[in-house]
């Protein structure tokens, strides 16, 4: 009897420590676990300098006010960020006239010290990225960098190729300049539902 | 007079022997967790999951076995308690997420540190002996088939799993961990057809 009451105890605490450990059935990997930490609790983003394709300078937080997509890349990648930047074409391409540029802006930051600014204008145009309202940036400063992928949660390893790995997802930043939402970026159809509800 | 010293004589010797053990068990974990040791064995998932994590449990059952025989006599009299304890710590650290926080924050690498030997391997290295035949060929068996779906759900995942590793390694991580489940299973098969077998004990079937 006593031994049957110790199994009991120790199966109920065993499974509260997975129940915990997965929040609840919801949460099995570190992307699963930083997305839902961002919807239950936007996060305000650091005021890094980015520079774009046309050299302009401007802030994140410029934006406020606007529904702001954000993609993380690097122009040499020939995999994941080839379906990040037709997801964005794709959004783009299917946007009500008008909202684009002025409620709607996307941007795609790379995380590659080696993209210059001719690379960031050549990635723009092989997706018809126009700087009004699809901006190809960097951060130049190593420091401000790794600051903005710390508060996105962005995980950059490099592989033995020059390439990198990284999560991909496209990141929701709201009026209030608090990054709130973070999906997949494909299906395109998925970015557009969440961005459909916000307009 | 003669009896008493030899067996005074016995028992430092099965001390310096269970001293031994723990103290290499212990020296283990000192090693695993310099940087080099950490270094070497997380740069890939292979040997993360499939090196460090093991040895790390190791030297807990070294120490369990050696030092903490005779604890829970009472509770844990046939090994099951301590078992469920090491099967759930075990599941919680196969979780792709705190694989990663172990890797991302110095925190959870602690934790890692001492939950691994202290609840995964002490338990066991304390509980396992006190298993009988069946429990224990339950485990093997159950081995075999959870590292052949695990490694299967590793090759097949068309995500990543942790942030912290290249998918490739996680693909070979999976076709490791089935390669693994193949040779425990010949193993278990040699000995099925050409080990020795007696007759099973009767404190195994009174247990």
């Amino acid at each position: 009897m006593r031994g049957a009451i110790t199994i009991i105890a120790l199966l109920l605490a065993g499974i509260g420590v997975l129940w915990a450990g997965t929040d609840g059935l919801q949460v099995l990997t570190a992307e699963g676990a930083r997305r839902l930490a961002t919807e239950e609790k936007p996060k305000p983003l650091p005021a890094v300098l980015l520079r774009d394709q046309r050299g302009e300078v401007f802030r994140l937080q410029d934006y406020e006010g606007r529904n702001l997509l954000v993609e993380f890349i690097y122009t040499r990648c020939a995999t994941l960020c080839t379906s990040l930047g037709e997801t964005f074409e794709q959004v783009a391409g299917k946007l009500p006239d008008g909202t684009l540029g002025r409620d709607v802006n996307m941007i795609s930051i790379s995380f590659d010290p080696r993209d210059n600014r001719a690379d960031l204008k050549e990635y723009g145009e092989r997706y018809d990225a126009r700087p009004d309202h699809w901006r190809i940036a960097r951060v130049e400063n190593p420091e401000e960098l790794r600051q903005l992928l710390d508060v996105f949660g962005i995980t950059v390893i490099p592989d033995q190729w020059g390439n990198f790995e990284h999560n991909a997802a496209v990141h929701f930043v709201n009026r209030q300049g608090y990054l709130d939402r973070i999906v997949d970026h494909d299906p395109a159809s998925t970015t557009l539902e969440v961005l459909w509800k916000r307009l | 007079m003669e009896a008493t010293m030899t067996l005074i004589r016995r028992m430092s010797l099965t001390c310096e022997h269970a001293c031994f053990q723990a103290g290499l068990g212990i020296g283990l974990i000192i090693v695993l967790s310099l940087p080099v040791g950490r270094a070497l064995l997380e740069s890939s998932l292979i040997n993360h999951m499939l090196v460090q994590i093991p040895l790390l449990a190791l030297a807990g059952w070294m120490i369990g076995k050696s030092m903490f025989a005779s604890l829970f006599l009472e509770s844990n009299r046939n090994g099951i308690p301590g078992l469920l304890i090491a099967l759930f710590v075990m599941l919680f650290w196969m979780l792709p997420r705190w694989l990663d926080a172990a890797l991302s924050e110095p925190l959870w690498e602690a934790i890692k540190f001492i939950t691994i030997p202290l609840l995964i391997g002490l338990p066991l290295g304390i509980s396992w002996p006190r298993m009988s035949s069946f429990s224990r060929a339950v485990v093997w068996t159950n081995s075999i088939s959870m590292l052949v779906i695990l490694g299967w759900l590793y090759v097949a995942a068309p995500l990543r799993v942790c942030n912290n590793y290249l998918v490739n390694q996680q693909e070979d991580f999976g076709y490791m961990a089935m390669a693994l489940a193949v040779v425990i299973a010949a193993y278990w098969v040699g000995i099925a057809f050409f080990g020795k077998w007696d007759k099973p004990e009767s404190s195994d079937v009174i247990r």
